[in-house]
């Protein structure tokens, strides 16, 4: 049990040493990661902007129900933007991630096993994962930095549209404070979750798809593994980088 | 060709996007960032014996309204006291120049910001102008120390008494 474990562990680590070899290869063809990009970033984009609008909104409601009970109400934006940008920003973006790009990611991949085009590919003399799985690993690991900044943004919008619009916290105090207690630090901290996330997220997508049994009900599998996988990852991540950060 | 094209441009949009959201971040969210477009307003100074922890950005306000920002806070090593420098919004043009300023809470730990109350002169401050009466602000901990200290050699001479 645990000796395959550890191999499965040991599968993924070298897969990922696979991709890195080849990662110099894979930028000669930019083409290739641009398409890559518009599969993971811009075509997330609406979901993302979306769930940023409302974990904001819902942010703005419940800190401010919060807040209010020691008279702090202007501290609304602080709490919201250290929120988003250490916490919630990058770890439901990377989840929502995992969901609308991981999955694609899986199950074309794991598509292109089953219909043997990857096995097609070594006939010819063609490495399958220079060719098809590097680009889809660097697109999802570019792609996901910005649309968790993207995320931020929409979501402090969202929490100054439910404090400031609707609750009556005074706008300049919601900013002002929020200016001077955000730190570029923190915003590092989140960009640099956010890379991580990024790098497993594409990794567990990449490596199910890759390596999954080579029928219907094998891509399924690695379809919902890759969700399971990557989300629990994510987490654990986090705990990790949030005591990181938090224990200097 | 055409749809190369648009999936080049689509991606091309949202880089853009994720980048002026990552600028807007790292520039317009930290106080340490760079301020894009200056405000208006006129710039008066004051001198506190301790400024406690009010930051660059905090509100500075007249009868609980916002009528300005502190705009910087220096140490001046002449007379050993901190140097406020308060941006007033242009409207609030007639402050009387013997106003005072005091540092204040907001509401029980909320942060600090500049609170001035009006004086009697028909005088109103200008560009440059210093406010002259000011309080500092309240530390909490000597305060609860200042307390303690009294309540201890209270409590010593009561039980002498005895």
């Amino acid at each position: 049990m645990i000796g395959d474990a550890l191999q499965r562990v040991g599968r993924v680590a070298l897969f990922l040493g696979r991709i890195l070899a080849q990662c110099p290869a894979a930028i000669a063809r930019p083409r290739a990661i641009v398409h890559q990009i518009h599969n993971a970033g811009a075509r997330s984009l609406i979901i993302i902007m979306l769930s940023g609008l409302f974990v904001g909104m819902v942010l703005g409601l419940q800190g401010y129900d919060l807040l209010r009970r020691f008279g702090s109400e202007s501290a609304l934006g602080v709490a919201a933007a250290l929120g988003l940008l250490r916490e919630l920003g990058p770890v439901v973006t990377a989840l929502l991630f995992a969901g609308r790009a991981g999955t694609a990611l899986a199950s074309e991949i794991g598509l292109m096993r089953a219909t043997d085009q990857l096995t097609a590919m070594e006939m010819m003399a063609v490495d399958p994962v220079r060719r098809v799985v590097v680009p889809r690993f660097l697109g999802g690991v570019i792609a996901l930095p910005l649309l968790v900044a993207i995320f931020d943004v929409v979501g402090l919008f969202g929490a100054q549209l439910i404090g400031v619009g609707v609750m009556g916290v005074d706008r300049g105090a919601f900013w002002s404070q929020t200016q001077a207690a955000v730190e570029l630090r923190d915003v590092a901290e989140g960009l640099m979750k956010s890379f991580c996330f990024g790098i497993a997220c594409s990794l567990v997508a990449v490596y199910e798809g890759f390596h999954a049994e080579p029928t219907a009900e094998g891509v399924g599998l690695a379809t919902t593994r890759t969700v399971v996988v990557s989300s629990v990852l994510t987490l654990l991540i986090d705990y990790l980088l949030t005591a990181a950060f938090l224990g200097r | 060709m055409k749809p190369q094209r648009n999936l080049e441009v689509s991606t091309g949009l949202f880089v853009a996007l994720g980048f002026a959201a990552l600028i807007f971040l790292t520039t317009q969210l930290p106080n340490s960032g760079l301020r894009i477009g200056s405000e208006q307003g006129y710039r008066i100074t004051a001198k506190f014996d301790n400024v406690g922890d009010l930051k660059v950005g905090s509100a500075v306000s007249m009868a609980g309204v916002t009528v300005g920002r502190v705009e910087a806070i220096a140490f001046d090593p002449e007379d050993f006291r901190a140097r406020v420098t308060l941006r007033i919004d242009r409207r609030f043009d007639r402050i009387p120049e013997d106003s005072d300023a005091s540092i204040q809470t907001q509401g029980l730990l909320g942060g600090k910001y500049v609170g001035i109350a009006a004086g009697g002169s028909d005088v109103a401050l200008k560009d440059g102008g210093r406010i002259e009466f000011t309080q500092s602000a309240i530390v909490l901990e000597s305060l609860v120390n200042k307390f303690f200290a009294n309540f201890a050699s209270k409590g010593s001479t009561s039980s002498e008494e005895k």
